[in-house]
């Protein structure tokens, strides 16, 4: 941290928390399942999740304001979340004709992203 | 995506602003820019670019928005877009606490009737007379097994010898160190024991063995002759102070060991706080001088009224800035309840708990009964168990449960939580009846305290760092 000072030792740790690590090719967390047993191990890169749907990423359950009025239609989830967190495209129902209600009882996602039920046609 | 203060409280030291981040019990030094950011947020839900609009031509959009990611990891902001923070949980720890602090009360009789004594006085919890005066021999060994049954895999005991006045059951005190060092070196692990006096008793024999076993020793002393006679006095009425200073003279010429403290306790006519420390620190010479208001319902005539509260923070104030002085020199000072209060921030404890009574310390009564600590051993309300038969851990568990900090609404919102929990179990119990209650009487006091001791700290920190490394251990 160029700002704050850590002055205490639980300081030091969060400062430590919030410092990139550089990275180790056996030290750093890595997605291993795509990659088999055999052939170099890729040092570099975010550590990303495989298909978790608990990451709130822009685009799945919350919108880029944290809220669920500007979700991403399908074709735009396809395109993020499939290439770089492996999320399955998922469908959502149409908000604007058949389904205007469905995010209704979810004001924040992170709270109640439960309440978003499944809805047959 | 608003930005939102979070919780924290800040203070001047050393030129330079600091926050004390709540929960994490953090501290930071700010620079300019972070000062300025949390300056113009204030107390509003801002958007970045709004917080970025009110110190335009102060701060580059660059630094301002590295500002702000610094003091979002710090959690000194926080974006309502996250999920909120994690709030402890009311949980008992995954993990049983070894015990690592046995106090025995080994005798519940005083030959001092000190007008404001929690144990014989008008709000004592314990009826010493249904149980034994003195703890028997056999059960003070029974209490060293269940010492080191209950200490798991902690390799070090400690055993502090209480009562009543203590030396009136010398024989205890002996039988028992005795048995605990062959119970340590038959299981390895080292003990080590302490124990607090009136020093009225105190004689050759008795330091000679307080040296031979390194006894650390706590004197229960008020001040000089006119503060300690007011209320620390014999049945007869008697002050206790002749009788006490050619005795405590004489074991700190002696005992060179371990250092002694003396422990005072303030009434509301008994607050010169730095008079008191003068006298005992340097006119009888203890090694350091720890202070504590007195545990009393508010009705009685020696509570401390409000006013007194207010005085007693000057007076605290006044020591720890001759504290501070004393320590940026490089040289000891005696004040003890400062160093308590720089260790917790150094290691930046968030206590769930204010102390650790029912987690890693416990009392026994001179029946062997096991209570939260020495000052409930002895209550069957507050038992926990026997030394006799061990610890009944759903009471222990539900006793945790129910006191900790997240159940203590009133502490909800006060910066101070993580340091002081809702402070002692036992002041809670004499004032409102519950010790899960916290203790709002000195909820004020405790934050100017807090933030007292934080200032000393982080002078320290600047300016001598290598006088904090004493509280890393």
């Amino acid at each position: 941290m160029r700002h704050l000072k850590a002055i205490n030792r639980k300081a030091r740790t969060i400062d430590q928390l919030n410092t990139p690590a550089t990275p180790d090719v056996h030290d750093q967390p890595d997605v291993v399942a795509l990659q088999g047993n055999s052939g170099p191990r890729v040092p570099d890169g975010p550590h990303v999740p495989l298909g978790c749907s608990f990451v709130f990423a822009p685009g799945w359950e919350v919108d880029s304001s944290g809220s669920t009025a500007g979700l991403c239609q399908p074709v735009e989830r396809d395109l993020y979340d499939c290439y770089v967190t492996c999320f399955w495209p998922i469908h959502v129902p149409d908000l604007l004709n058949h389904a205007p209600d469905w995010t209704n009882k979810c004001a924040a996602a992170q709270q109640d992203w439960r309440k978003i039920d499944l809805i047959f046609p | 995506m608003l930005l939102r203060r979070g919780e924290f409280h800040t203070f001047e030291a050393d030129g330079a602003r600091h926050v004390y981040l709540v929960p994490s019990a953090a501290v930071f030094r700010l620079d300019d820019p972070s000062i300025a950011v949390l300056d113009a947020l204030g107390t509003d839900d801002l958007s970045p670019q709004a917080l970025t609009d009110r110190l335009v031509g102060r701060f580059s959009e660059l630094e301002v928005q590295e500002t702000v990611q610094e003091l979002i990891g710090a959690q000194a902001i926080r974006s309502l877009a996250a999920p909120p923070p994690v709030r402890p949980t009311t949980d008992t720890p995954r993990r049983r606490i070894p015990l690592t602090t046995l106090v025995m009360n080994v005798t519940s009789k005083c030959n001092l009737s000190c007008k404001y004594c929690y144990e014989y006085g008008e709000d004592k919890i314990v009826e010493a007379k249904t149980k034994p005066r003195y703890m028997s021999e056999e059960t003070a060994r029974q209490s060293v097994d269940f010492m080191f049954a209950e200490a798991g895999a902690s390799p070090h005991v400690h055993l502090t010898f209480f009562g009543g006045e203590t030396l009136l059951n010398f024989k205890v005190l002996q039988s028992s160190m005795a048995y605990a060092k062959q119970r340590a070196a038959e299981t390895g692990k080292t003990v080590d024991a302490s124990l607090t006096t009136n020093a009225t008793l105190l004689r050759d024999e008795i330091i000679d063995w307080m040296i031979e076993n390194d006894i650390g020793v706590t004197v229960s002393i008020d001040g000089a002759r006119e503060q300690q006679d007011m209320n620390r006095v014999f049945s007869n009425g008697m002050g206790s102070y002749d009788s006490v200073i050619p005795r405590v003279k004489e074991l700190l010429r002696r005992h060179r060991r371990r250092p002694i403290g003396a422990r005072v306790t303030l009434t509301r006519d008994n607050l010169e706080v730095t008079q008191i420390y003068q006298h005992l620190k340097h006119e009888i010479g203890f090694f350091e001088v720890g202070f504590a208001p007195v545990t009393t319902k508010w009705q009685r005539d020696y509570a401390i009224p409000d006013e007194g509260f207010e005085y007693m923070l000057g007076q605290f104030q006044r020591l720890a800035q001759d504290y501070l002085e004393t320590s940026l020199q490089g040289k000891h000072h005696g004040f003890s309840n400062v160093p308590d209060t720089l260790e917790d921030i150094q290691k930046g404890f968030s206590k769930a708990y204010p102390c650790g009574a029912g987690l890693g310390l416990l009392g026994v009564a001179t029946d062997g009964d096991v209570g939260l600590c020495h000052r409930f051993a002895g209550s069957d309300e507050h038992k926990l168990g026997t030394v006799q038969g061990g610890i009944d851990h759903s009471r222990q568990d539900d006793y945790l449960r129910r006191h900790h900090i997240d159940n203590k609404t009133d502490c909800r919102t006060c910066w101070a939580r993580s340091l002081c929990a809702g402070g002692c179990y036992h002041e809670a119990h004499t004032r409102y009846g519950s010790t899960e209650q916290p203790n709002l009487h000195y909820c004020d006091w405790i934050r100017r305290w807090s933030a007292t001791c934080l200032e000393v700290y982080a002078t320290l920190a600047a300016r001598r760092p290598e006088y904090l490394r004493q509280f890393d251990a």
